[in-house]
Parts: structure tokens; C-alpha cells; sequence
């Protein structure tokens, strides 16, 4: 054998865009070529008749499209309680979905018993401390240094927890999110654009803003304050951390509390949308999707990868859909997950994981 | 250079008698395992002092139970005249004892300011309010920290890593990154895990001179372990010798290096 012939070729697939890249220009070349072959018209209503309507009707576009964006910005929301906890703690958090409906159910609860609203919030947002401590100490501070394993089944004890003290205090019933209480926008604009009527809900347009305004001052308050360094030294290095003179009690705390701030947010926003159940829980769920996306420990990949399931799903259902019956909006997240799964495992924001070996 | 180290600059501290740390009797157990047995020896003001011994020795156990990682069974650590029982890492680095880790303990993703930023944490007064607004107060601070951080870096010479994240610098270069981010906390007893493991022969000096240097201009008390008989003999004003959890040798170097026990159990049959 020669040293030439024993030499492996270049292997272009190696790299996960190109790979992807290249399976997406064959699937569209195949599907172009299939659809004018094709005589009962299944790929054709595929690949062609979905792109067909969309430039048909943009206003039916946008509007769904608007509807995905809103949906994306919740759930980016719900994803983004799950990265602050896995940036300073490596734990996945399984307790946030439980604890949007918690503190959503908090408020209500409280207001029910006659607290004024803004009052309400305000005890709501003790509640969600007294949680944090508590968990940092029952939780947390006996099972520091175990594996993160063992972490991630202590929060399905937590989740338990709340849905059990939840239902005791509150009752199971859904509730009415106090939404004119706290000031939110209720109907709707409509916009004509482009030939059509668009018809955006005000609390929808209410809930990007909140979660914009709220998503910036995260990222700043992480990149710049000494707090939100110490959180990223924790998430770095436990010992190293301990060794500037970080508390990891405290910031752990911290860091629950913060994810406390964000899942009321979400609930108040969620729940005005519909109503505060705990089948809420449920649509938490879809920010594992999101996560994978996004990448774990990135603040900006929970938001894009929110807006991309979010809008992805929408499209999805209301152009695709009903070629197989719909209902895809259920499973179509986890579909484009499991997508990203194989070509890009650390999301599209995530750390790379550096390692020298 | 910034203030404060300045002013101690101008006075170098050759007065050495002061005991700055003591550790008494101490005993460490892991299970049945003795790690460390009824070891006893101080460290004194403004000094070098160099732990030495074989592997599995106990050196880097005694490090960790004076930061406080580790909690000793036995005995008592007394540090600026102040006896402590059990202490957190974190309320030792309040007391004023920095350290660096045997195998690179630093913030892998973030940037070598950043890191060395950390060190700050505990000079940094201004409350979580403060700090989410991210202004007034807060943002003075910042920036009076910031320009404390730069001196430390031009001092250890890493301008050019700067914004680079420290996990894809070469080895040597984080392990400079881990001193400054030590030097940030200005301790008064900074303790030193191997600070050459892994280096070339350069590296080592350039080292060597940032460890003399820090001890000479900023009058920092220094605890190093070190393998390189070399380095330690050059840098160290006085050594202890562990061997099997137990001190068997105290003193200057030359007195270490002429004691027969030490020659048996470290230096052993000449080379």
C-alpha cells in the first residue's frame, strides 16, 4: 500500500453546516424535480402549493406569523427561567414550567382573597423569594457536589411539591388572570396591509414588549455587574468561584429568585392570554425544544430559539397542516429539535465547549 | 500601579517575625484515611514559605483546610491572630487568603479580564439594586475596579489575552491568568498549588520573578508548593517538609536540604 492510497480523503461532511446544507439543496432539488414529475400531486401540495398561498395572501402570512412570533416570545420567556438556572447551578431546571403557574396562581389567589393587584404582586414576589431560600436550603445546600443528575431529579421533587401545595391552597380550578387590575390592554388593532386585515391583540403586542424590555436588562445585568459575573464564574467553576470569596449560597438564591421574577412575568402574560391552570405546565415543556435550539447556557439563542419554534410552528400548522390532518403544532417543536440535535448538539448560541486536552 | 499597593511599594516589609498564620496540631481524615496527622507549623508576615514533600504528601490537603475547602478533624488554624473552628472558603477569601489551584481552577468561558475581574468580587460593596440598574454608584465602582484589574494585568504582562477567553489560552498563560486573578483579591496570604507544574523552562522563570516580585513590592505573604527543588530553594525563605501526612523537617533551605530525614524521604539517593 502507498502512502497516497492510505491517506483518508478530506472529509467535507465532518463539518455539521455543510453536511446540513447539503441534505437541505438535495431535498429541495429532489422536491422540485418531484413535484413537476409527480401526477397525484402530493409533493406538489408539499413543496410548492404552501409557498403558492403565502405569496397569494401576505396578509394571512402575516398574521400567522404574528401569532407564531407571540407564542415564540413565551416560550422564549419560559426558556429563558431554564437558562438562568443551568448557566449558575449546570442543573435543569424541570420546577420552572410549575413555578409560572405557581406564582401566576399566587397572584390570582391572593387578589381573590381581596389584596389590591399591584399589593398582590408585590407578595407574589416575596413568595417567589421565600421560595428561593428555601430551596437553596432544603435542596440545593445538601446536595452540593453531587452529580447533576441527581440535581435534576431533586427538581422533579420540587415540581411535585408546588403542584401539591398549589392545588391545596388554590384549589385545581382554572383561574382569571387579574389583567385589567394590572393595567394590561385588552382588544385588539387592526392593521390593513397588504390587501388584508390584520388583526394584532393588544396584550400580545404588551407581552413582546415586557419580555424585550425584561430579556435586555438580563443580558446586561449578567455581561456587566459584578453579580452577574460572579453567576457565570459559578456556572464555570464551583471550587475557583468558592475561592474569590463567592457565596454560592447566595447566589444561588439569587439566581432562583430572578427565575422566580421571570416565571411570574410569564404566568401574568400567559395567563392573560388564556387562563391560569396548571395546564400550563404542559406548554412549559415546549421550551426543551427551544433549549436545544438555542443552546443551554445562552440568554439571546432562548430568545431566537422561542421565536423559531414559535413562528416554525404556526407556519407549520396552518400551511402543512392539513396535508396529514393537523395537529402538528403539538410535535412539530420537538421535530425541528431533534433536526438540530444531529447537526449542531450545543444549539445555535451555545457554549462551545472548550477542552484541552 | 493602583493606590494601595503603591503605598506598600514604597516600604518593603523585611521584617519577618510577625506570625501571620499558624496551624496547630492539625489532623484531616478522609474516613479512615489520614490525610494529614498532627502537623504544626506558621507562616510569618511578609515572608515565602515553601511546603514541600512526596506525593500524596499532604501538601495540597494543608492548603485546602487553611482556605477553608477542607475542615480539620483536629487542631486549630489561626490566621491574624484570630482562631477559626470551621470556615467557609468564601469567609476565608474575606479574611484575606487567596489561592490558586494545582490544575487550573479559572472561568473556562470567560474572558481573562473577566476572570480576573472575579477577583474583585469582594471589594465591590454596592448592593443587587445598584447593580441591576447598572448605574450611579454601581458604575463608579465598575470602573475604579476595572482600572485596579488593568494594573494587574500590565504587571503580569497579558495585554494581548485580554478579551481572549481564558479556556483556549496555552497552560502557561492560565496559570498566569489564575495569579492575577488571585493578585485582584489583594490578599494578604496568597496560597500557591504548584504555580510551575507543567511549564517550561521560561515559563518557570518568568514565574519565579512574578512570585518575588509580588512578595518584594506588595509585601504579600506567599505559601507555595512546589517540586522544583530548584525554585524552591531559590525562592523560599523558609520550608516544611511533609511526608505521609507528617512534618518531618522545618527551617531555612539550606537547613532542609543538610537534614538527613529529608534526604531519605524526598531527595532521596542522588540522581
Amino acid at each position: 500500500m502507498s502512502d497516497v492510497a492510505a491517506r483518508p480523503a478530506p472529509n467535507f461532511l465532518a463539518n455539521g453546516w455543510i453536511k446540513a446544507g447539503l441534505i437541505l439543496a438535495a431535498i429541495v432539488a429532489t422536491a422540485i424535480l418531484g413535484a413537476r414529475l409527480d401526477t397525484s400531486g402530493t409533493l406538489y401540495k408539499i413543496f410548492i402549493d404552501p409557498f403558492e398561498q403565502m405569496a397569494s395572501a401576505p396578509d394571512l402570512l402575516v398574521q400567522t406569523v404574528w401569532e407564531g412570533l407571540v407564542s415564540g416570545v413565551l416560550y422564549a420567556l419560559i426558556a429563558l427561567g431554564f437558562v438562568l438556572i443551568f448557566k449558575a447551578s449546570g442543573v435543569f431546571n424541570f420546577a420552572q414550567g410549575i413555578m409560572v403557574v405557581f406564582s401566576a396562581l399566587t397572584l390570582v389567589g391572593l387578589h381573590e382573597k381581596g389584596v389590591p393587584a399591584w399589593l398582590a404582586v408585590i407578595l407574589t414576589l416575596g413568595v417567589m423569594f421565600v421560595l428561593a431560600v428555601a430551596i437553596e436550603r432544603v435542596v440545593l445546600r445538601p446536595l452540593v457536589n453531587q452529580p447533576d443528575i441527581i440535581l435534576f431529579m431533586a427538581t422533579f421533587g420540587i415540581t411535585y411539591f408546588l403542584i401539591g401545595l398549589g392545588e391545596s391552597v388554590f384549589g385545581g380550578n382554572p383561574k382569571q388572570m387579574i389583567a385589567d387590575q394590572l393595567w394590561l390592554p385588552k382588544g385588539a388593532v387592526d392593521l390593513k396591509i397588504l390587501g388584508g386585515l390584520v388583526s394584532l391583540q393588544k396584550i400580545d403586542i404588551a407581552a413582546a414588549i415586557i419580555a424585550s424590555v425584561m430579556i435586555a436588562v438580563l443580558a446586561l445585568f449578567f455581561q456587566y455587574t459584578r453579580i452577574g459575573r460572579a453567576l457565570r464564574a459559578v456556572a464555570d467553576s464551583h471550587k475557583a468561584a468558592l475561592s474569590v470569596g463567592i457565596s454560592l449560597n447566595q447566589i444561588w438564591v439569587i439566581v432562583w429568585f430572578t427565575a422566580g421574577i421571570v416565571a411570574l412575568i410569564t404566568g401574568i402574560m400567559w395567563g392573560a392570554r388564556s387562563d391560569v391552570s396548571f395546564a400550563l405546565e404542559i406548554v412549559a415543556l415546549k421550551a426543551l425544544p427551544v433549549l436545544i435550539l438555542g443552546g443551554f447556557t445562552s440568554i439571546p439563542g432562548a430568545i431566537i430559539g422561542g421565536l423559531i419554534i414559535g413562528i416554525g410552528e404556526k407556519l407549520g400548522e396552518f400551511y402543512w397542516g392539513p396535508l396529514i390532518g393537523g395537529g402538528i403544532e403539538s410535535w412539530l417543536a420537538y421535530f425541528i429539535a431533534l433536526g438540530f440535535l444531529l447537526f449542531r448538539p450545543q444549539g445555535l448560541f451555545g457554549d462551545k465547549i472548550i477542552e484541552r486536552i | 500601579m493602583n493606590a494601595e499597593l503603591m503605598n506598600v511599594t514604597g516600604e518593603p516589609i523585611r521584617e519577618k517575625s510577625e506570625v501571620l498564620l499558624a496551624v496547630q496540631n492539625v489532623s484531616l481524615r478522609f474516613g479512615g484515611v489520614k490525610a494529614i496527622s498532627d502537623v504544626s507549623f506558621d507562616i510569618r508576615k511578609g515572608e515565602v514559605r515553601a511546603i514541600i514533600g512526596p506525593n500524596g504528601a499532604g501538601k495540597t490537603s494543608m492548603l485546602n483546610c487553611i482556605n477553608g475547602f477542607y475542615q480539620p478533624q483536629e487542631g486549630q488554624i489561626t490566621f491574624k491572630g484570630q482562631r477559626r473552628d470551621r470556615m467557609k472558603p468564601h469567609r476565608a477569601a474575606a479574611a484575606g487568603i487567596a489561592r490558586t489551584f494545582q490544575n487550573v481552577a479559572l472561568f473556562k468561558g470567560m474572558s481573562t479580564l473577566d476572570n480576573i475581574m472575579t477577583g474583585r468580587t469582594l471589594k465591590m460593596k454596592r448592593g443587587f439594586f445598584w447593580q441591576a440598574l447598572r448605574h450611579g454608584p454601581a458604575m463608579t465602582e465598575e470602573i475604579e475596579h476595572r482600572r485596579v484589574v488593568e494594573d494587574i494585568i500590565d504587571f503580569l504582562q497579558i495585554e494581548h489575552i485580554r478579551k481572549l477567553p481564558v479556556g483556549k489560552l496555552p497552560y502557561g498563560l492560565q496559570k498566569r491568568v489564575e495569579l492575577g486573578r488571585a493578585l485582584a483579591m489583594e490578599p494578604e496570604l496568597l496560597l500557591l498549588d504548584e504555580p510551575m507544574a507543567g511549564m517550561n523552562l521560561e515559563e518557570k522563570e518568568d514565574m519565579c520573578r512574578f512570585i518575588l516580585d509580588v512578595n518584594q513590592q506588595f509585601g504579600t505573604t506567599i505559601a507555595l508548593i512546589e517540586h522544583d527543588m530548584g525554585v524552591v530553594m531559590d525562592l523560599s525563605d523558609r520550608v516544611v517538609v511533609l511526608e505521609y501526612g507528617r512534618k518531618i523537617a522545618d527551617g531555612t533551605p539550606s537547613e532542609v536540604k543538610a537534614d538527613q530525614k529529608v534526604i531519605d524521604a524526598y531527595l532521596g539517593v542522588a540522581h
